[in-house]
Formats: C-alpha cells, structure tokens, sequence
C-alpha cells in the first residue's frame, strides 16, 4: 500500500478527505484560531482595534491577577469544591454500581438504570429549579418544616453548606451516569474467580475484596486521574445560575470568575489571562495525575 | 389399606432428603455458589436502592402533580401538592397561550432540530472518512481532533472570535462554535471501523465509492449508535443557554426555553414582553405555582418522549467513546 505516491492515494483517498472538511474548518475556526488568541491575555485588549493593534502589556495581567483577592478567593472555592466532591462524590458511582450489579432480577435492575441516567440530560438550570422547589425558601422541606412549627431553613441561599448544596446536585445528578462504565467492568469480570473462590471458603467479603475491587482497579485509576486532572473545573453553569443567591464570595470558581470579570465587564484581557493560567495548571494536573497512575502500575489516560 | 400405607414408608425418608427444607425456592438466577440470602443482606440492598428511586422520582412527580393542580389544591397543600387533590390542565392551557413561552418553544425546537441535524451530518461524515483504515492522514487528523479535548483556548478568546466573525446577535453562534463534539465522533468512528470489510469491499467491487458505502452500508448497519449520538447533541441543544447568555442576552424574542426557566420559574422574574397577555398576571412578581411547574415539565416533555427508545444503547455509545478514544 504505502507503495503507492501520495498523489495516487490522495486522489484515491480524496472523498474521505473531502468528508471531515466541515469538522476540520469548524474545529479550526472555534477551537484552534482561539488557541492563538490567548496572546491577549500579554495585551490590553480593545475591542475597537482587535489583537493586532492591541497594546502589548507582558505580564501585567498577571500581575493583576495574582493580586487580585477576588481570583485567589476563586482559586480557593474551586480547590475546596474539587476536594469536597472528590470525597463526597467519587465513591457514590461506584457503590450503586455494585449495589446494582448484585441485584439478580434482569427488569429490576434495567428499570433502576433507566431511572438514575435521567438527571444526567437534565439541564443545570432544571436541576436547579428542581432542588429549589424541594429545598429552597418556598420548597416542599420548607413547606414541611412551617406546617410543623419548626424552623424554617433555606438551603439554596446558605453560604456556610454551599459546598455540600453543590456537590449533593452533582451526586443526584451524574452519580447515575456514572455507574456505566464500572458495571461493564464489573461484567468483564470471569465468573469462574468467584465460584472457585467460593468453593475454597471464601465468603461475601472476601470474595468483594479479592476479586471485584481488583477488577474495578483500572477503572477507578483511570476516573481519578480524569478527575484530579480536572481539578480546577467544578462546574460552570451550575454556579453561574447559583451565584446571585449565595452570593459571589462562595460560588465564584475560576471558571466563572472569567466569564464575570471578563466579559460582562468588558475586561477581556484580564478574563483571558485567568482562563489561561487555569488551562496551563489544568494540563500540568493532568501530566501529574497521569504519572501518578503510571507509578501505581496503572494505565492512566495512555499506556507508558 | 394400612398394608399399602406401610409399604409406602420408606419412600418417605427420600422425599424429605431434597432440600425443601430451606423454605423459599432458591432464585434460579442466583449462581450455585453463592449464599443463600438473608433478610439483612436483602435489606441493606433494597433500601438504598428503594432511596435511590425515591430522590430522583419523588421531585419528578411532586412537580407535575403540582403543574397539574387546581388553584384550590395548591392553596391546600400551601405550595407544592404531593397527592392528587384535584387537577387541572388549565396551568398548560395558560401557558400555552402565552406568547413568550410559545415562542421560547419554537426558538428550543428550531434550534435543537437544526443543530442536531447539522453536527449529526458532520460527525458522521468526519467519522467515516477517519474510518478506513491506511487512508491518507487520518492519524494525522485524528490527533488534530483528539487535541481540542485536552487544550482549549477558554471562554474569552473563542468568544472573541465568534463576535469578531460578526455572530453577535446572529442564531449560528448558538449552533456552529458547539457543533463538533469530538467524543462523539470517536463513537461513531469506532463503529465505523468495526463495520464488517468484507461487506465493505464487496461494495466496492459492485463499484460503489465512499459516499455510497457510508450511505448504504455502513449508516444501516449503525443506526442505534447514530441514535444515541443524535441524543446526545439533541440535549445538548435543548438544555443550552449560556451562549444565549453570551450572544444575545437582550433580545427576550430569542430566548429558549432553558433560559425562560431560569429568568421566570428559577430567579421568579415577570416574564418579558408579556405584560398584555396576562401571564403569570403580569404585574405579580411571582405567577401561581402551578404555571411556574409547567413550564418546568415543557422542558422535560421532549426529553421523556425520546428516552424510553433510546435507553438501551446508553452503555455502548459511552463505552466505546471511553475506550476506544
């Protein structure tokens, strides 16, 4: 094959390549042209003038940006919101997908699976219309909680278990989502470990701790070495729709911090510089993360 | 007669050795090995499976119960209703009537079909001609692709970019910048490539050229994936307002659904332009529950409508994507 010139392939190959042209101009234009447009993060954008008469400023933005206690305030919601959901979060999947797995009728578990993937299409801002009408000043705890004489309490607007708020949405909403990929690990695991465990005496616990947890292992390295490499991204619209009623010093997250002291106040520079520090510590988590699972004799994202 | 009933005695000991005496049959299902179950063990699994449902389910249905109430209902329950306490389908009927949300509506289906349709057209195409294998720089291209999941250029310079092709205001900047989805992609493209060559050089024989291949060989022979990548993107669209938000934050005419929710139901602002229909009564900061409730389950509708078909292949359209990309 690689015989052949290349004029010959390419004209062989020409309707092939001719097919991922609307992809490649699409990711080329929105993706790749932005890429090169993070050089206004070392300038004071205009938007009059556009980045080729833009003024160069080096690193000032940054110089800004460090001394910002707005952006470190950010950095630190980002940081405690990645820590709370990572303990919180990430062993909720798991458990339901064992939990589901030992469940031995076909209907129920299919009928369990359809309902807990729901959430994972709903919108951010349905997820949270929902979780207000359920927990919010005038939700259905609320409602409970007057009718008894209780005190009432807003769960929506409290600072103090935002953290808490924010990551039980993530959980009722993806936690489902997230069993797929450890119940087809689980299912890849032979059949024949367990009976022959069984038959050398070993009970439930043993068995869970021998043969499922170690089938499981690639997965979970794999989903934390996603997870910590995503560190810095918690959520965007999620805190975006949220922010008015916690107010900013809780829910603004790096994300949105770009997106509030960029564009809404026409600062894009400044906004560029904050999106371009989380991208670079973003790919640095991701390097970290990735040799971490090499380390631990796992695969991570690609083999060593 | 007692010589029989005698004579009949020691069959009865084999009788009794079969294990009847465990008292409930064994699940068949259940592999041989395996303990029997006890209570606790049944219990500690149906419970939090039983609290699983619960919390999805519970707000689901409290929701459309109340969207579904009478004004009396609501004022009963003092808010929300959990049981059923007179319905109605007037909240609908009032909301449908309603132009802003009408035309939210119409702005959600439009773009929701239109953009679908053209990252559905893409992916596809692009999938398929990184499919074969050997042909001219499909690694290279492949690698192009794979790079926009891990670096991008962040929210300001791509919104940049959009607004300095002129898209402000524009519907295609809520289409085009999100189109490509490059998980989707390797999806699709992972089907592809697992599409029987036999079949596909047979067609070639026959004469057939790629376009022809993608069309009569391999799109039917890959339908329940194109569903779900269909899926995906669809919800994508529907569930979509930051960009709303982004390009054209001023113009309620425009807006979609999601972004009527979250001014009118989620921050219980009086929705926009209006104020003659009588909406929510307009001059109210807050309309009845039960309005608010159904615009919350005109958003979900759509999605509950494709969902039970879709449901199956859920596990292979994101395992594929997960391993093999």
């Amino acid at each position: 094959m690689s015989g052949l010139s290349l004029r010959i392939r390419l004209r062989r190959d020409r309707s092939l390549l001719l097919m991922t042209v609307p992809t490649v101009a699409l990711l080329v234009v929105f993706n790749y042209v932005p890429l090169f447009g993070l050089v206004t993060a070392f300038q004071s954008y205009d938007p009059l003038v556009g980045v080729g008469q833009s003024e160069w400023v080096g690193l000032y933005q940054f110089q800004r940006l460090f001394n910002d206690p707005l952006f470190w305030g950010a950095v630190g919601n980002t940081l405690y919101l990645s820590f709370v959901q990572l303990v919180l979060f990430f062993p909720i999947p798991i458990a339901l997908a064992l939990l589901l797995d030992s469940v031995l009728s076909e209907r129920v578990r299919t009928f369990v699976q359809s309902v807990v993937y729901l959430p994972h299409f709903f919108s951010w801002v349905l997820t949270i219309t929902i979780f207000q009408q359920m927990l919010g000043g005038a939700g259905a705890l609320n409602q409970f909680l007057r009718t008894n004489d209780l005190a009432t309490w807003d769960v929506m607007t409290e600072p103090g278990t935002f953290a808490l708020l924010v990551t039980s949405q993530v959980i009722w909403k993806e936690a489902g989502w997230g069993i797929i990929v450890f119940l087809a690990a689980l299912a890849a695991i032979n059949t024949d470990l367990y009976e022959a465990a069984a038959a050398d005496g070993a009970g439930w616990w043993r068995r869970m701790w021998h043969i499922t947890l170690p089938g499981l292992r690639a997965v979970i390295v794999l989903m934390l070495v996603l997870r910590l490499g995503n560190a810095l991204t918690v959520g965007f619209e999620q805190f975006l729709v949220q922010r008015e009623a916690v107010g900013h010093e809780t829910a603004d997250v790096l994300d949105t911090f770009a997106f509030y002291y960029g564009i809404a106040t026409g600062d894009y520079s400044y906004g560029a510089a904050a999106g371009l520090f989380k991208s670079v510590i973003s790919l640095l988590l991701l390097w970290g993360a990735n040799k971490l699972a090499h380390a631990f004799g796992g695969d991570g994202l690609y083999r060593r | 007669m007692t010589d029989t009933l005698t004579t009949d005695r020691p069959s009865s000991p084999v009788a009794a050795a079969k294990p009847v005496a465990r008292g409930r049959k064994r699940n068949p299902r259940r592999p041989a090995w395996e303990e029997p179950p006890t209570a606790l063990g049944q219990a500690a699994k149906g419970v939090p499976l039983g609290v699983v449902l619960l919390a999805v389910l519970g707000p689901l249905w409290i929701i459309v119960v109340t969207s579904l109430s009478t004004r009396a209902a609501v004022n009963r329950a003092g808010g929300l209703v959990i049981w059923p306490d007179g319905l109605t389908l007037e909240a609908y009927r009032q909301m449908l009537g309603d132009p802003t949300v009408r035309t939210a509506l119409l702005v959600s289906l439009g773009i929701t079909l239109v953009g679908t349709a053209v990252s559905l057209v893409i992916s596809i195409l692009c999938a398929y001609g990184l499919s074969r294998p050997r042909s001219v720089g499909h690694r290279f291209l492949l690698v192009l692709l794979i790079i926009t999941m891990f670096v991008s250029g962040g929210l300001i310079p791509t919104f940049l970019v959009v607004t300095g092709l002129g898209g402000y205001g524009q519907w295609w900047a809520l289409i085009l910048p999100g189109a490509v989805s490059v998980f989707n992609i390797l999806v699709l493209r992972s089907f592809y490539s697992e599409t029987s060559a036999d079949l596909i050089d047979a067609a070639r024989v026959d004469g057939a050229g790629d376009w022809r291949i993608l069309w009569s060989v391999v799109l039917p022979t890959s339908r329940a994936v194109t569903a779900v990548v269909a899926l995906f993107y669809a919800v994508g669209y529907w569930n979509s307002f930051f960009n709303v938000m982004l390009y054209m934050p001023t113009e309620s005419e425009r807006w979609p659904l999601t972004y009527v929710l979250l001014t009118y139901v989620n921050r219980g602002n009086g929705l926009p332009g209006s104020i003659n229909s009588g909406f929510g009564t307009a001059h109210a900061q807050t309309a009845p529950l039960s309005l608010q409730m159904a615009v919350v389950v005109l958003t979900l509708v759509p999605l509950l409508l494709v969902y039970p078909f879709l449901q199956k292949h859920f596990r292979t359209g994101v395992l594929t994507g997960a391993i093999k990309g």
